[in-house]
């Protein structure tokens, strides 16, 4: 194959693998805004004929949307906050001190992964129920923790490994205590990654739906709730709650590509 | 020197006791949940869960969508990862389009090709156009496992492949490009390098995005949900049936159990079949 046959195949793979993940975003995205009128509208065309704002905003102003919305909104931000305090903190552990246990506290956080972790809600109903946290976003953003907490851990002790020890020892020469130079001078440098961890850990909260269904009965997240009325809800509003769904992660991946490797790469050895 | 030894084991200690709390000790309530009946031990739950119409074919649906989506993935992501090797331009703007299933929730990943798949959908519209069928026609009821399977599987490959991607890509990266300069010197054509030298040294990312691809599979359900609703039975959507529609933690906790064994044998097997020997790596 000639070189200029070789880049001709190359691109026309490259094109068509882009055209595969965009088109159908694309076609929920018509469904959304076309409403009753284009969902049934037969042929189908790929032109925007029957998209609306009004549609949108029929979806929006249905019952329980906009609380399902917010309480999705308020926990995938409990979860962002809990999974990097409690994370971060381990993972500089990780990163900077060799200690017994570390080698234990690391499996356990690996272990997490080999688990469906979601399923787990179901005992902690009877928990939840006991303490009062049943059917509260605190409660889901707990066990969307759970899920988040391994991620925010191994991803923030690579961050902190990127990051010279000297310089840290440097700043103690200089007469900073460890907090100090923690917070001068490792933590600026830290502090992309750590708000990428954080994005992704709003994402994983954002999109799960088996513990929050299980979780909550009045105070659901948009995905739990979609979940519940999809039966009973009409086609345009399925495709209007799933382009709702996506929209803020399409958002959230482009602010965190830089960092996806550093999430999900095999570089912690 | 006393609180430096003590300082790495506080600051693990939050996230100790956490997973602790939300990780370990339901793992152990769902272990008691499933096998007790009554305040003693019994496998009258699992005996239920077998028992149940719906249980065997949700346990042939998950295996096979396991079995047909992950290979599948992995080979994309594969020839994904390579197609961006040979970008000189364009890379970071193709490589996050590539990534922006990532982001996708599984029930909106069901939604998108409920859009396609659907009575009056944009597949029915093209296969009008073609002569294939006269009118809307309906792919996704219990008559038709066939087209239903074949929804579900798209919809799956569709969102979750951008996780290996990521993965595998992460793993090119590390390997260093004297290898393959160096075999192509000894003329070593792309095929044989990419057997002979990419695919042994990415064997670390390989097996780490097959647990994690696999682990994740056999979790489907959402997308399930919104592509069929209960007519395609999947073992985490009978798990949710049983603890919302029947009332019963018991056998849903046997399905989890069951959801979770089989996970955990798949990740051994996975690290026996692809034990990595460090002295090869680079």
């Amino acid at each position: 194959m000639s070189v200029g046959l070789r880049r001709v195949v190359l691109w026309s793979g490259v094109v068509t693998l882009c055209l595969w993940v965009l088109v159908p975003i694309y076609l929920i995205a018509l469904g959304a805004f076309g409403g009753r009128a284009g969902v049934f509208r037969w042929p189908k065309s790929l032109l925007p004929w029957d998209a609306t704002l009004a549609s949108m905003q029929t979806f929006l102003a249905v019952e329980g949307v906009g609380r399902a919305a917010v309480n999705g909104a308020l926990v995938a931000a409990l979860t962002m906050l809990l999974s990097l305090a409690l994370g971060a903190p381990a993972g500089y552990a990780l990163a900077r001190y060799a200690f017994r246990g570390a080698n234990l506290f690391r499996l356990l956080v690996i272990l997490t992964r080999a688990f469906p972790l979601a399923i787990l809600a179901l005992p902690l109903t009877v928990t939840f129920i006991r303490v009062g946290l049943y059917d509260t976003p605190l409660g889901v953003a707990l066990v969307h923790t759970a899920l988040a907490l391994p991620f925010a851990a191994l991803v923030s002790a690579s961050l902190f490994m990127g990051i010279p020890r000297e310089l840290e020892e440097a700043a103690w020469v200089f007469g900073c205590s460890r907090l100090q130079a923690f917070r001068k001078v490792v933590l600026p440098l830290a502090l992309p990654g750590l708000a990428a961890a954080a994005i992704f850990a709003f994402v994983i909260s954002w999109n799960e739906v088996f513990a929050a269904s299980v979780l909550t009965v009045r105070n659901k997240t948009l995905t739990a709730y979609l979940l519940t009325v999809l039966a009973e809800s009409p086609l345009h509003y399925r495709f209007a709650g799933g382009f709702l769904l996506i929209l803020p992660s399409i958002v959230f991946i482009f602010a965190v590509r830089k960092y996806l490797f550093a999430m999900w790469g095999v570089s912690n050895k | 020197m006393e609180r430096s030894r003590a300082l790495p084991y506080l600051l693990i200690a939050p996230a100790t006791i956490f997973l602790i709390a939300l990780f370990v000790i339901p793992l152990v309530q769902t272990v008691v949940l499933a096998f007790v009946d009554d305040g003693a031990w019994s496998l009258t739950n699992f005996r239920k869960m077998v028992g149940d119409l719906n249980f065997g074919l949700s346990l042939r649906n998950t295996f096979l969508l396991v079995l047909v989506v992950v290979p599948l993935q992995v080979a994309c992501a594969l020839l994904m990862g390579v197609m961006l090797q040979k970008l000189d331009k364009g890379r970071d703007l193709v490589l996050w389009i590539w990534t922006i299933p990532l982001g996708v929730s599984d029930l909106a990943a069901g939604l998108v090709w409920l859009a396609i798949f659907q009575d009056r959908g944009y597949l029915n519209t093209l296969l009008a156009a073609f002569g294939v069928i006269d009118g809307p026609t309906n792919w996704l009821s219990y008559e038709s496992p066939g087209s239903m399977f074949l929804a579900v599987a798209l919809a799956e490959i569709w969102r979750a492949t951008a996780i290996v991607l990521v993965i595998l890509v992460a793993g090119l990266q590390l390997i260093p490009k004297e290898y393959g300069e160096a075999a192509e010197i000894f003329g070593a054509s792309p095929w044989t390098r990419f057997r002979k030298i990419t695919l042994p040294l990415l064997k670390p990312s390989i097996q780490s995005a097959l647990i994690l691809r696999t682990v994740l599979a056999f979790e489907v359900f959402a997308v399930v949900y919104a592509l069929s609703g209960r007519n395609f039975p999947v073992l985490v959507g009978e798990a949710y049936a049983w603890q919302h529609v029947n009332q019963n933690n018991g056998v849903a906790a046997a399905y989890a159990i069951l959801v979770m064994a089989i996970s955990l044998a798949a990740t051994l097997a996975y690290i026996r079949a692809l034990r990595v020997n460090p002295e090869t790596q680079p």
